[in-house]
């Protein structure tokens, strides 16, 4: 082994239970050897998931406006008020999606956008009551950013923002938002987001309120591997005063079509990462493969790196004609990385209660 | 890493104590979901062999044509002659495509095409002795065992005949396409008309035998068994006991898009099926120096993380790869030398460039 010799006292730490501090894990992370890493992150998350299991939802993503103020150089997204692709999604647009979703058995709303200048507090609560007088379907919707955008427009604290939304319908909050959980990193690719504390802060709200939400890590840009790791260790932290996580999302920085260019952080990169993070977040359940943002082939061996859920099918504007059709590609696909893997692939809710178990390979 | 109660403990001992794996130990393997633990035995191997290097060639691709006799129904490349998006490069072309190549540091050329008829072995020796000329000290990597049978057939020559000839008008070696996997079984489903399994280790036999080194792929994730994986990687051992002149073995994951297969409903290979080949290749073929594991046809990605699973080298700054992507292989076609160094030492391992030879060209990157 080409290992530096702090690691395997590091790694047996971590394999006896006993909690990494900060500088453990860049430690691992910078000098972990991928494979044993991934033998330490898998023997933990067989002891957190004995049921060799792999949890996957069918969800749908919407995004509601892509205008936005915040000019992120990683985004691809966000266009200006006045941009001729500029766009505010209508009610009609919206409940054909829903229903669409609620057709090839999607539980999930992922409802996102921009920080719109002109949408005030009023258009989220009527749009989440709109949906919940038609539908039944579970509402894990906006970010961070978005609930301190509509703190800074209508006056309230992030307490009394959340509590009404979430008298209007919303269920849980996705973690987006969250980049690097660092300032020096934020400053540099995402100016006028807010700060980690602030996105740490909507958290800690919604976990008081009782609303579970998840923790993303969006990595290999500029950040270094202890910035990272500090990332982590906050969300952590956070998990330990509040405990409303559900999962933790690493995914790594797509470069293409955005202001920061750049390379695709290598998969040894990302498993590496998938790997550290479950060995550092020993109080977090649920870690989710990116198979969208890695491919399908990265996401698989991610299971065996610590990962015990496929995410989301996250249907798209683009299988509008033909959900019923497109939509089992990314299924079956999911499934067949699942079982060869030598999981068992199981739907799962927002909450990960178990929908359906697919014992039998043949069944989609 | 492993229990002693696991099926894999009795294989891991083999591997540590550097004893040879048969058949049942490559069956239990290919049987096994214990991807870390298959990876870690490959590695210790792929460290005794060739520690952190981890090679790759600075080389271009030439197909000359698409025209092929056979139509195997693995195949995306292949064209009868009367079908449209048919080609045949004439040899000003080619020698064309080699010297605008000169100023590139390539050290091989890399020729395979089509079984066209129209093609004899004075238009190959032409070509050998054109490109030699054209490129002195490039070598040239040209021709599988199922063109040099064809052209022994044509020409009612000898295998070794036909090779002398090839290789006295400038042949360097041969890749190690056309093997797909030996299984008659198998053979008769994906390329009914191509050449035996025998028949492309008869080849291989002699190119070694005129001191020729060559190259050794399987084909895998189509129709083929684990048991007709490990008797294909059996049967390329053995014939590297007798003769040694094998260099390098790539397992190739099938695209099954733009193929015959493709109604079969085959899908493409999954990145556990991808490593546990590697892996277990490298685990099998305990005489062969070098597990390549070809970036085009997996991906950077999963071919960057191979490294851990027994890989020691990642091919090449391919140009004009035309089979995999015909076969819809998604990948892009090229990686510049810098692109491929940068992969290669973010996973932790030290770059090598080579030629075909394994002769270090360039490191210390």
């Amino acid at each position: 082994m080409h290992t530096a010799p702090e690691v395997p006292d590091l790694l047996q730490k971590a394999l006896s239970g006993r909690r990494l501090s900060a500088v453990d894990g860049s430690i691992l992370l910078e000098k972990g050897e991928l494979l044993e890493l991934g033998h330490v992150a898998n023997t933990i998350r067989q002891r957190l998931h004995p049921q060799q299991r792999v949890t996957y939802i069918i969800d749908r993503n919407i995004n509601y406006t892509n205008v936005c103020t915040c000019q992120c150089r990683f985004c691809a997204f966000y266009r200006s008020v006045g941009d001729p692709d500029a766009y505010i999604l209508d009610k009609a647009a919206l409940f054909e999606k829903i229903e669409q979703t609620l057709a090839v058995g999607g539980t999930e709303l992922l409802i996102q956008g921009g920080l719109h200048p002109a949408l005030n507090i009023d258009y989220y609560v009527d749009m989440l009551q709109s949906i919940k007088e038609r539908f039944h379907i579970h509402i894990h919707s906006f970010s961070p950013p978005e609930i301190i955008h509509l703190c800074r427009k209508s006056g309230r604290s992030i307490t009394e923002v959340l509590a009404r939304l979430k008298d209007a319908g919303l269920d849980s909050l996705p973690g987006g938002g969250a980049e690097i959980l660092v300032d020096r990193v934020r400053r540099i690719i995402s100016p006028n987001k807010i700060s980690w504390r602030l996105w740490m802060d909507v958290m800690d709200s919604a976990h008081h309120l009782g609303m579970k939400t998840t923790a993303t890590m969006m990595f290999g840009h500029v950040e270094t591997t202890s910035e990272r790791v500090m990332h982590m260790v906050r969300v952590r932290e956070q998990q330990d005063a509040t405990g409303g996580f559900t999962a933790f999302i690493p995914w790594s920085f797509q470069p293409r079509n955005t202001k920061l260019g750049g390379t695709v952080a290598g998969a040894v990169d990302y498993l590496k990462t998938v790997a550290v993070a479950r060995i550092m977040l020993d109080n977090i359940p649920n870690i989710q493969a990116s198979w969208v943002t890695q491919g399908a082939k990265i996401a698989q061996l991610a299971l065996t790196f610590g990962a015990n859920d496929f995410g989301s099918t996250m249907l798209e504007e683009n299988v509008v004609r033909a959900a019923g059709v497109t939509y089992r590609v990314p299924l079956e696909e999911i499934h067949r990385c699942i079982y060869d893997a030598g999981f068992i692939p199981a739907q799962r809710r927002t909450d990960y209660t178990i929908i359906k178990e697919f014992t039998d390979p043949r069944t989609v | 890493m492993l229990s002693e109660s696991s099926p894999l403990a009795a294989i891991a001992a083999k591997v540590a104590a550097n004893q040879r794996l048969n058949a049942e130990d490559g069956i239990k393997l290919f049987q096994s979901n214990e991807l870390l633990a298959i990876g870690q035995m490959a590695n210790l191997v792929r460290e005794r062999k060739n520690g952190r290097k981890t090679y790759f060639i600075a080389n271009r691709h030439i197909n000359h044509t698409n025209i092929c006799v056979n139509r195997c129904q693995l195949c995306a490349f292949g064209r009868d002659a009367d079908h449209s998006g048919t080609y045949t490069m004439t040899l000003d072309e080619i020698e064309s495509k080699a010297r605008s190549c000169a100023d590139l540091n390539i050290s091989e050329l890399h020729i395979v095409g089509g079984l066209n008829p129209d093609l004899t072995l004075d238009y190959y020796l032409e070509m050998m002795q054109r490109l030699r000329r054209a490129l002195p000290g490039v070598v040239i990597q040209s021709l599988t065992a199922v063109e040099i049978e064809y052209l022994a057939r044509l020409h009612n020559m000898s295998y070794r005949d036909v090779l002398a000839a090839l290789q006295k008008a400038g042949l360097d070696s041969l890749p190690g396409g056309g093997a797909e996997v030996f299984s008659p079984r198998v053979r008769e489903i994906i390329c009914s008309k191509k050449i035996d399994g025998d028949t492309w280790l008869a080849v291989h036999q002699a190119a070694h035998e005129l001191g020729m080194r060559t190259n050794a792929t399987m084909l895998y994730g189509h129709v083929e068994t684990i048991e007709e994986r490990v008797d294909h990687l059996l049967r390329l051992r053995e014939l590297q006991d007798r003769t040694g002149g094998f260099l390098t073995f790539i397992p190739l994951a099938f695209h099954p898009q733009n193929t015959a297969l493709e109604q079969l409903g085959l899908t493409g290979t999954t990145g556990y099926d991808d490593l546990k080949v590697l892996a277990i290749a490298r685990l099998l073929l305990d005489n062969f120096d070098h597990i390549k594991s070809f970036w085009i046809y997996v991906g950077p990605k999963l071919a960057q993380i191979s490294l851990s699973f027994g890989v020691d080298d990642l091919d090449g700054t391919v140009v004009e790869e035309k089979i995999a992507h015909d076969a819809g292989a998604d990948t892009v076609q090229s990686m510049t030398k810098s692109e491929l160094v940068h992969l290669i030492k973010s996973a932790g391992f030290n770059p090598v460039q080579r030629d075909t030879l394994y002769n270090v060209v360039e490191e210390g990157f």
